[in-house]
């Protein structure tokens, strides 16, 4: 009996292990489903709406943009040849590039991408088709990389400006980044070069910080960030800083740590300072408080020249995509809402947060009530301990010609489109 | 067939617990002393299974710097390590803050038990070899 149950057992755990093999192949061809898929691809949504995934193992799928006639772009976060964007037609995956990167917007007849350091622009002919996917123009150069809060997420205006992040390469800008002990920098000089929004022309080669402006500072680092055409305004999606209680334990308890500061979104007008390294946005007690690097103690205010967030979410769940809704396929409360895809926390204890798309309903370009989970169970697992336990990350959005909304993970290269059928 | 994977999932939760026990932190002083040295320090950004967290915080589970060679791993406590530095030929994009302030037993426990923790199977740090690193700083 007994050599019967270990061969049993040793014969189901290798074939366990043989799926599993099959899985991880490298980085096996897309898999295009032209069916729709009862289980909605593994995702958890409000009743009516569908999702299928129309792309799967496409790599780090970072952001995501969908032309007129239907065709995707897809950012892959990798350095290898000729990978760097996968072009979904059909059930046809294509890809092109060299370079890492995260930014990934059309705008008229261009495609507008970033690598961590520099802007591209691709012609589009009349079929939205990329005319020399090897020779792009180089929009803008040189913008700093120092690893940290590197992706150069990208959004354009209607007056022909482009707006590049450049984070901060720090946390909260200490003399020694994250060290115990080490006190904020006065003056922070990161701000001189990150730590904001820059704007550029989206016509002009080869600019560099000389040419554009700094539109913005004072935000740590911004992944989603998009340009509202109702009140014809910015808006961005702040990382807020880390480690309050793992460095100051004197002011801050674990579970303080874990829900301090808020995420905050900004509606940004040129020339705003969010307050990043010298305050942070604390959530719970609605209010700008003093970083401890900066003489803080958890209830000392400060930033009087800082503006204020329009929403404040629960802290460090990463909000890596934001969109602004303009189809009409969803319900009408969706309409001009902005959709947040929250990568999900890993600075947290006893449990992560995020990991879905949230919906925030807006009026006449602000918030009118209070934003909510839309699409859940990325993660695939009930209550994740840590981000490596993720099946998929949400991090991209884009608004389909039919008025879908695509989401891409960054884990396995998932493409996600959501539909709404009111069945 | 249901018997098949019945057994299966038997056997591998035997497997399982079996290997719980064996890895129980708290049947070694130094170890029980490293856990709480990793809960307090160590695990936000390495995460409470070790595995880091995927491009910003490198994992602990089987890394040739874990694994190997004592002195390069007590100084990356000790003076903390840069995210232009390749671990197994992947970046990271957060730096490692120095944890100089810590003592030599402690550095020497939690570098013990990460170094038997999360899979990993390296010999024990002492507190006299965290002390002759530290004083060719």
């Amino acid at each position: 009996m007994k050599t019967r149950v270990v061969l049993l057992g040793y014969l189901s755990m290798m074939t366990l292990l043989s799926v599993q093999c099959l899985a991880n192949n490298g980085d096996s061809s897309a898999v295009r489903r032209t069916v729709a898929d009862p289980g909605n691809a593994g995702l958890k949504l409000p009743a009516g709406f569908k999702a299928q995934a129309i792309a799967e193992n496409l790599g780090a799928a970072r952001h995501i943009a969908v032309t007129p006639l239907g065709d995707v772009y897809v950012k892959i976060q990798t350095s290898k040849p000729g990978k760097a964007i996968a072009v979904i037609h059909g059930n046809d995956v294509k890809t092109f590039g060299t370079y890492r990167g995260t930014g990934m917007v059309i705008k008229g007849k261009y495609l507008y991408t970033s690598s961590d350091e520099d802007v591209y622009r691709y012609a589009l002919n009349d079929k939205f088709e990329v005319i020399n996917p090897e020779q792009p123009e180089k929009i803008v150069t040189g913008l700093i990389n120092r690893h940290q809060h590197e992706a150069k997420a990208l959004t354009l205006d209607n007056d022909g400006n482009i707006y590049v992040n450049i984070g901060a390469y720090s946390n909260s800008c200490q003399v020694q980044d994250r060290a115990k002990g080490s006190k904020g920098m006065e003056g922070c000089p990161i701000r001189d070069s990150a730590a904001g929004i820059w704007q550029f022309r989206a016509d002009k080669q080869n600019q560099t910080y000389g040419d554009g402006s700094r539109y913005a500072t004072g935000l740590r680092n911004v992944v989603g960030l998009d340009w509202n055409t109702t009140d014809n305004q910015l808006f961005v999606m702040q990382h807020g800083r880390d480690g309050l209680f793992d460095m100051f334990p004197e002011y801050y308890n674990l579970q303080q740590g874990n829900e301090l500061p808020a995420e905050c979104m900004y509606a940004l007008k040129k020339g705003d300072d969010a307050g990043w390294p010298y305050i942070y946005y604390d959530g719970q007690q609605q209010k700008k408080i003093l970083s401890p690097e900066y003489g803080g103690d958890g209830k000392k205010t400060g930033g009087e020249n800082a503006i204020d967030p329009v929403v404040a979410f629960p802290a460090h769940m990463a909000p890596n995509g934001l969109l602004f809704y303009t189809g009409s396929q969803f319900p009408a409360k969706y309409k001009n809402g902005a959709f947040v895809a929250f990568h999900g926390s890993w600075n947290r204890q006893k449990g992560q947060k995020g990991y879905f798309v949230a919906f925030v309903p807006f009026k006449d370009g602000k918030p009118s009530g209070k934003w909510e989970v839309f699409a859940d169970d990325f993660a695939g697992v009930p209550d994740i301990q840590s981000p490596g336990q993720a099946k998929h990350r949400p991090c991209g959005l884009a608004q389909g010609p039919d008025g879908s909304l695509y989401v891409t993970d960054d884990v396995k290269g998932t493409v996600y489109k959501i539909t709404y059928s009111g069945k | 067939m249901k018997r098949i994977i019945l057994t299966g999932v038997a056997f591998s939760a035997v497997l399982s617990f079996l290997s719980a026990q064996t890895k129980k932190p708290g049947a070694n002083p130094a170890m029980a002393r490293g856990k709480k040295v990793y809960e307090q320090y160590c695990l936000t950004c390495h995460q409470v299974d070790g595995s880091g967290v995927p491009h910003l915080n490198p994992p602990l589970i089987k890394t040739t710097f874990v694994l190997g060679d004592k002195p390069t791993l007590v100084q990356v406590i000790l003076k903390g390590m840069q995210s232009s530095v390749p671990i197994d030929d992947e970046y990271y994009s957060n730096n490692m803050p120095p944890h100089n302030f810590l003592k030599d037993q402690e550095i020497a426990d939690v570098l013990t038990y990460v170094r038997n923790n999360f899979g990993n199977k390296a010999s024990a740090v002492t507190a006299a070899e965290v002390k002759a690193i530290r004083a060719k700083n």
